[in-house]
């Protein structure tokens, strides 16, 4: 199994190689970005389905001794890391396929495809790898590969700021999480997770709350959280299937998954759990209303990304670790199937903006099916596969207690208040795209249907976006193959219950239908019209996020450049005054002894016969005072 | 007899010979003044070569004479290259002046760029025009 694991892993990474070697050869970049990615997806599933149930397995070997400690290079196959692995392969491959025609005018496409293989491969690794070291590794390739790809358009203007933007953001994170790791592994006195977590749940653990601060940060760095969040909508500068795949089934989701691998840890500091409960609920309701008002398709399901991706983290602070990760999972599909979606409207459309569209429903009607069930399961109507995980996240939080008391009631109310914003904006969203009359402004009209590359992987993803949610009904199943409420190393009496059961999904549901029919009545009352209109006043910061960049601009832009202007004037006047004053000095005494060399021989003589005089006296006399001394 | 003699007398032809090395403008005096001071010079050899004498073993290959010898040998062949040096300098300058031979001075303007184009290109004759 752990063989299957390494292949996994390995698959990619040779595909990645292969295709970069292949240079512009347009059919063997197809094949070396699509053949071993679809290897990667069965063996995924062959470890999967090897797993079973139960327990770690673990296969390591000895990569380096870096002092005191040891570097492992080895997999640890869970259910938790299967279950991830099935999805990001599953995606992956799903985005190699429809990439074969969607990028298919792209000059750059072998690039293309080569780092997509080499970031599959390295989230493959942070899924499965043994060692919290190669786990940063994995870690900070994906954050490379992301930059690469987001900044694919490297002629647009936006497209290199949002690379930057989102390569300096998550790096803000990354810096406090390594210093995290490093305390953990110091004080566990070994890197390997297995190792890790044993030790924690055995209770050793000294200054919990930091080591969990610092790791949240490079969280919410890497998940896009609040206030670390505005990279990933302006990260919709790359190309489409790459907003599906990175930014939001996987790379985005690797952030929540190292939380439910470290649960541990988080378990250990009870403050940082209500801190991760008020930034969920921020990012969950700021970016659903962001999310509300944007024009832009694109980043209309960013901010859904990012509000759907605090469920997930309100669902680790209330100890709902069964139903984030669920949540992960379910959200990945629907998620990955609603960008690659919008990636076939925007071709068929020609522009990215919501005023640009309507009335796609028989124009594209697999298109509307598959992201109709998407949407569907993105609100959480009943019976999709968001419905069960969302309820699940909401039901542990309301039912909190103890130490999850108070993260619960923060994530419960905002997260019952978000359900509603999340049904608003998705329909909203589906209105302005399938219904309503067809704008006049579509450059053409033969294309009825995308190609088939393109809505197979629709096709595969909707699936299951519907019925995925159905495993919940197992009661206790899906909390015991992922290892029981809080990972393998702290033995659970009885794994969570994710059924929907209670109050919460009867306020959840009235609260959905009542967005959706106020959307659905303003919307039918002027079709064109945008309903973000209902938001009034809010609208417009809405649409800007809140002003977030601005504020991050005036706290920390400003202050870093006026620092930075000091710096550069010390510099240029001060410790240069030095350094060109010197140049200036020895000009001016070069200046002095030219005038001495007038040329006749004479005075040269003279000069060099009075010097000897004046060192032989020199002599004498030091020799003398020497010799007095000694005397 | 004292050795105070001899090297009073390299003292005074050394004396002599600086003057007329500083002083004297006429290369050939010059010249003549050099020789002067090689003289005094070899006188003081000489003469600290018999004071050594005296002590058996300190100096037993006459270290003093030897190079005396080779002094004058090396003054005869620096004097004839420098009477070539300023016959051909009083030829091409029809002076031997040593005080106007000053094409190494400094230039008070500043040093030339070499690297430029045309910096140390000769002046152009203009060819007879109509």
């Amino acid at each position: 199994m752990n063989l299957f694991a390494l292949l996994t892993i390995a698959l990619p990474v040779i595909g990645s190689a292969a295709t970069f070697a292949g240079g512009r050869d347009l059919r063997h970049a197809r094949f070396w970005s699509v053949a071993p990615t679809a290897a990667a997806l069965v063996t995924s599933f062959i470890v999967l389905a090897a797993h079973g149930t139960d327990g770690a397995y673990i296969a390591t070997t000895r990569l380096a001794p870096a002092g005191s400690f040891t570097l492992w290079l080895g997999t640890r196959v869970t259910g938790l890391s299967a279950q991830v692995g099935v999805l990001v392969t599953i995606v992956a491959t799903c985005v190699q396929v429809y990439s074969l025609t969607y990028m298919k005018h792209d000059r750059r496409y072998p690039t293309y495809a080569a780092l997509v293989s080499l970031f599959t491969a390295a989230m493959l690794l942070v899924v499965f790898t043994e060692d919290l070291i190669v786990l940063l590794v994995g870690w900070e390739v994906m954050g490379a590969c992301s930059y690469f790809l987001i900044g694919h358009y490297w002629d647009r203007k936006d497209a290199r700021y949002a690379a930057i933007k989102a390569f300096l953001v998550t790096k803000t994170g990354d810096v406090p999480f390594l210093f995290g790791i490093a305390i953990l592994g110091v004080q566990a006195g070994t890197f390997r997770v297995d190792g890790v977590l044993h030790w924690v749940a055995s209770g050793q653990l000294r200054y919990a709350p930091l080591v969990a601060t610092l790791l949240l940060c490079g969280v919410v760095g890497k998940s896009a959280q609040f206030p670390l969040h505005s990279w990933l909508p302006d990260a919709m500068a790359g190309p489409t299937p790459i907003s599906a795949l990175i930014h939001a089934a996987t790379m985005v989701a690797a952030g929540m998954y190292l939380v439910a691998l470290l649960y541990p840890v988080f378990l250990a500091a009870p403050g940082v759990l209500i801190l991760m409960a008020i930034i969920a609920a921020i990012t969950m309701t700021g970016s659903a209303l962001a999310a509300f008002a944007q024009t832009d398709i694109k980043r209309v399901l960013a901010y859904s990304t990012v509000s759907q991706l605090a469920y997930m983290l309100g669902g680790l602070a209330v100890g709902g670790r069964s139903a984030a990760v669920m949540h992960l999972l379910s959200h990945g599909a629907f998620k990955a199937l609603l960008f690659l979606g919008a990636g076939v409207i925007i071709h068929r459309v020609g522009s990215n903006e919501l005023s640009a569209m309507g009335g796609l429903r028989y124009r594209l009607p697999i298109t509307f099916w598959t992201m109709t069930i998407a949407l569907a399961s993105l609100v959480g109507v009943p019976l999709f596969s968001g419905f069960f995980s969302k309820e699940a996240i909401l039901g542990t939080a309301w039912n909190a207690s103890g130490e999850f008391a108070a993260p619960g009631r923060i994530v419960a109310i905002f997260g019952l208040i978000t359900v509603a914003l999340t049904a608003a904006y998705a329909t909203r969203l589906w209105l302005k795209m399938f219904f309503g009359p067809f704008p006049e402004a579509s450059p053409e009209d033969s294309r009825v249907e995308a190609p088939s590359t393109e809505l197979v992987p629709l096709i595969v993803l909707a699936v299951p976006a519907a019925i995925f949610g159905f495993v919940a009904l197992g009661q206790g199943f899906f909390g015991s193959l992922i290892g029981g409420d809080y990972g393998e190393a702290i033995s659970s009496t009885l794994s969570a219950d994710l059924r929907p059961a209670g109050i919460t999904s009867l306020i959840a549901f009235l609260l959905a239908a009542l967005a959706f029919l106020l959307v659905w009545d303003r919307w039918r009352r002027d079709p064109a019209a945008d309903p973000a209109v209902l938001l009034g006043p809010l609208r417009e910061p809405a649409l800007e996020g809140f002003y977030v960049d601005d504020v991050i601009d005036f706290v920390l832009v400003q202050p870093t450049k006026g620092l930075a202007r000091v710096v550069g004037f010390l510099d240029t006047e001060v410790i240069d005054a030095y350094v060109r004053g010197t140049g200036v000095g020895a000009r001016g005494l070069g200046g002095l002894l030219r005038r001495v060399q007038t040329g006749n021989i004479q005075l040269y003589l003279a000069a060099l016969f009075s010097g000897v005089i004046v060192i032989a006296v020199a002599l004498i006399e030091l020799s003398q005072h020497s010799a007095g001394q000694v005397r | 007899m004292h050795a105070v003699y001899p090297l009073l007398l390299g003292a005074l032809l050394f004396a002599i010979g600086l003057y007329g090395v500083l002083a004297r403008r006429n290369a050939i005096t010059i010249l003549m003044a050099i020789e002067l001071l090689l003289n005094a010079v070899t006188i003081n050899l000489i003469a600290f070569g018999s004071l050594l004498s005296q002590f058996p073993g300190v100096d037993p290959y006459n270290v003093g004479q030897v190079f005396t010898l080779f002094v004058i040998t090396i003054a005869a062949a620096e004097t004839g290259l420098g009477l070539a040096i300023v016959l051909m300098i009083y030829r091409q300058r029809g002076t031997a002046a040593v005080d106007e031979q000053r094409d190494l001075a400094e230039p008070l303007r500043g040093p030339v760029d070499e690297t430029e184009p045309g910096a140390r290109r000769p002046l152009q004759t203009t060819e007879a025009g109509p």
